[in-house]
């Protein structure tokens, strides 16, 4: 059998198991809510892009150029994201899958497998990242009248442009998995997330979007532009991409650009090949050790252990089941170190905002930014939640048995859950919450109330990403940090953001007389005990309902546990 | 112990189990037999409480899996046909764990963990992460924690699944001193010499229904066969390939 008969062989079952997911019965709801959601992104994002692109057409000389710094600087952001995510899918299709004994069994071409592992990393990685690119590149098309030939170069630059990341993401997860060998492979996933944490890190650094904030403070236009140039480096694919796409629709396209992406591509898989052939066999058996693992029962444990103890046998072993499972699986609590850097360059950038204190003008300004930072805080919470409580029921997974089989309730379990979710949650809003409020010098009414609409949110999260995970349980992920980018963890989100929007113009609306006086030629005055009460009263509402409604759905679904494990 | 009346399950226009009517009494081993996709598992998992039936009623000790779930569930013992557990806790903490699902703490279990790690051998694993653990040391743990809490009833599917001899033997010894010391234990296997030597009374399914039970004598009579062992009364019951047919797909 040949090379790509092989592979055709390979990717069948892959291709058809997707198919039929999406046509089955279940799963065609969840798809008609995916294009719904679909269909009201994409109009934003080209409205969003196109309006921009048109008021940067607009800027004599440096508007072209500014645009196409623009798709630079976006497609460098893809590249990272691609890269991150080749790194994590990779390591589950060329290591983990369980797929892969019956396969690397049969008498297989190596070539074939790699390259059939390698498109399928490059398809699970890269479908999001297009579905955004449509109504950017469709905007981009808009504004500089881009025909046929620009759909052209869009396709012929985005495919090397996904399979360079996809080859260099799966070539780096070969070489993590031949370094640690005495690690379990899914300890190289946690690997792979400090990993991307770093990455993230330098990504975000390498961008310095404060000082695009404030061209002024640049000592002239080429500095601005050279700040602006930065990150699209001549040397990265990004820029290739970009010059390629940008010289489509400006009519001065140059065939390097393309032939460098298709180099860089043909050389990454290249490179990629050789190395799978060198390395793969013997890092697939190390993949597959495993530690000795012996476990001492801690005085962190045991003092978690009385902790817990008033809460009964039953809920206290709920618990602690999931803790231990947590503080041991590398995927889980890896990415908390991302989080602690989020919230690290979070509290650093309330730090640095340039607000003078003592006048109205800044007053009104902080007033501002406490609602700013309510919005912001409240997003960070919803992205914690979705990758952390949201997973909490799909993580049971196979071991549901165990606990459909036992004398446990479904309001039992899941108030097990909502606790164990709910206590760091909000203890981090808080933190999170007070440091920002402190280091903005806020009012103490304003403060008060955004520490209760934090705590309120932290609630009403936890309760949501718990009733969204059982609506959508992703009992067969292979891949714990993978379950929040499900169609449930999609729908949490925009639920979360829905809740969190409510909450924040809840607050504007009680306030809206204080907050009218800050403005420059109205007699200014303090906010009324009156307008506290209403705004705390509306939050508490819309908190408490945002809590319980989904909490009860959670628990008349969950009794059903069965029935609808089996289903899913 | 365990009443099923006209159990019924069914997956969209499949029907997996068919009206089964099943009576076992306490104090015995009742083995359930049939074919690959016959239903056994579905059964075992309705009894369990972990799958809704779409009609008819378990019963276990007098409570319906349904409508009394957590009293059924405290008397019952469930193994499954696959050994998937916590992999991140260790073999005390599962079975702390599943003693602590029934409510159940303190040196009384800790106890129990000992003893039931020290009947396989698992005693020096018991501080080991299960991720460690092999296919059969996990089936000998699964097995352990369905037995922590002392259930009166016992639904086993699969028990040799990744047992080596020894350990085969000694699950049989502790099926039949479960049994003798008044326990029920509903056993689904394909191991037949298991079921023919292990079973008091056995029931063979097909297509989702009960098509023979009764004891080894009453199958012998139902396969017309007053010879035979339990390979050939359950291949005539289910009418499975014939010898020249098997030849024929071997040599072709």
């Amino acid at each position: 059998m040949g090379v790509l008969s092989e592979l055709a062989v390979l990717l069948r079952p892959k291709l058809l198991a997707a198919c039929r997911r999406r046509g089955s019965k279940g799963r065609v709801g969840r798809v008609l809510v995916l294009i719904g959601i679909g269909a009201a992104a994409w109009p934003f994002i080209y409205v969003a892009v196109a309006r921009l692109l048109s008021t940067l057409r607009g800027v004599e000389e440096i508007g072209p150029l500014l645009a196409a710094r623009l798709l630079g600087l976006g497609l460098l952001l893809f590249l990272g994201i691609l890269l991150l995510s080749n790194l994590i899918a990779s390591l589950s299709s060329f290591f983990l899958a369980r797929d892969l004994s019956a396969v690397r069994s049969a008498p297989v071409d190596w070539l074939s497998l790699y390259t059939a592992r390698l498109l399928e990393t490059t398809a699970s990685s890269s479908w999001m990242v297009l579905l955004i690119l449509v109504p950017v590149l469709a905007a981009y098309a808009r504004v500089y009248g881009g025909g046929l030939w620009f759909l052209v170069a869009v396709i012929v630059t985005l495919i090397p442009f996904l399979l360079i990341p996809a080859a260099i993401g799966s070539a780096s997860t070969l070489l993590l998995v031949r370094v640690f060998p005495a690690r379990r492979s899914r300890d190289i996933l946690a690997v792979t997330g400090l990993t991307a944490a770093a990455l993230l890190v330098f990504v975000l650094r390498a961008l310095r979007p404060e000082r695009l904030l404030n061209p002024e403070t640049f000592r002239n236009l080429v500095d601005f532009l050279a700040a602006l140039q930065g990150p699209a480096s001549p040397w990265l694919p990004s820029g290739w991409g970009a010059e390629a796409l940008m010289g489509s629709l400006s009519g001065s396209f140059d065939p390097f650009d393309l032939l460098l992406l298709w180099s860089t591509a043909a050389a990454a898989f290249v490179a990629g090949a050789a190395l799978h052939h060198r390395l793969y066999p013997g890092c697939f058996t190390k993949a597959q050790e495993g530690n000795e693992n012996v476990v001492r029962r801690h005085a962190g444990w045991r003092w978690l252990e009385w902790a817990l103890a008033p809460f009964g046998v039953q809920r206290r072993e709920l618990m602690l089941k999931d803790v231990r499972i947590f503080f041991r699986d590398p995927t889980q609590w890896s990415q908390l170190i991302i989080l602690a850097v989020l919230v690290v360059v979070y509290v650093y950038n309330m730090r640095i905002l340039p607000l003078s204190t003592g006048t109205m003008i800044s007053r009104y300004l902080v007033t501002l930014i406490l609602f700013l930072n309510l919005a912001l805080t409240g997003f960070v919470l919803a992205a914690i939640a979705a990758r952390f409580v949201f997973p909490m029921l799909s993580l049971e997974g196979r071991t549901l048995w165990l606990l459909c089989s036992a004398p446990v309730d479904a309001g039992t379990l899941l108030a097990s859950k909502f606790r164990i979710g709910v206590v760091p949650l909000t203890g981090l809003a808080l933190v999170l919450s007070s440091t920002t409020g402190v280091l903005l010098g806020a009012p103490r009414g304003l403060f008060t109330l955004n520490l209760l609409a934090i705590v309120g949110l932290g609630c009403a999260f936890t309760a949501q990403a718990l009733a969204w995970g059982v609506l959508y349980p992703q009992f067969e992920s292979e891949n714990a940090a993978q379950i929040p980018t499900s169609l449930g963890g999609l729908l949490f989100m925009l639920g979360a953001l829905v809740t969190l929007g409510l909450v924040t113009l809840a607050q504007i609306w009680s306030l809206r007389g204080f907050l009218v006086s800050g403005l420059p030629g109205r007699e200014p005055r303090s906010a009324s005990s009156g307008e506290f009460l209403l705004a705390a009263g509306l939050t508490a509402i819309l908190c408490l309902a945002g809590t319980l409604i989904p909490y009860q759905l959670a628990v008349q679904r969950l009794s059903r546990i069965g029935r609808w494990s089996e289903e899913s | 112990m365990i009443s099923l009346t006209q159990l019924t399950k069914r997956y969209g226009e499949f029907t997996a189990v068919d009206s089964i009517d099943l009576e076992i009494r306490g104090g015995a081993i009742f083995g359930l037999l049939g074919p690959n996709g016959a239903g056994k598992t579905t059964t075992l998992r309705m009894i369990a409480g972990i799958l809704e039936p779409d009609g008819g009623s378990v019963r276990i000790a007098g409570h319906d899996i349904v409508r009394e779930p957590m009293a059924a569930r405290r008397v019952l013992g469930f193994v499954p046909d696959r050994p998937f557990v916590y992999e991140k806790l260790t073999g005390a903490e599962l079975l702390r764990f599943a003693a602590g699902l029934y409510g159940l703490a303190g040196p009384e279990v800790e106890h129990r963990i000992d003893e039931l790690l020290g009947l396989w051998d698992l005693l020096a694993w018991r501080d080991q992460l299960v991720e460690s653990y092999s296919h059969g040391m996990r089936q000998k743990l699964i097995i352990s924690s369905a037995l922590v809490h002392q259930p009166e009833v016992l639904v086993i599917d699969e028990p040799m699944v990744g047992l080596d001899p020894r350990s085969a033997r000694l699950l049989k010894d502790l099926l039949r001193s479960y049994a003798d010391g008044g326990g029920t234990a509903l056993v689904s296997t394909h191991t037949l010499e298991l079921a023919e030597t292990l079973c008091d009374r056995l029931a063979v399914i097909d297509h989702g229904r009960v098509v023979a039970g009764g004891t080894m004598d009453d199958l012998r009579r139902a396969a017309a066969s007053e010879d035979g062992g339990l390979e050939e009364v359950f291949l005539r019951i289910t009418r499975g390939a014939s010898d020249a047919e098997i030849d024929r797909v071997l040599k072709a």
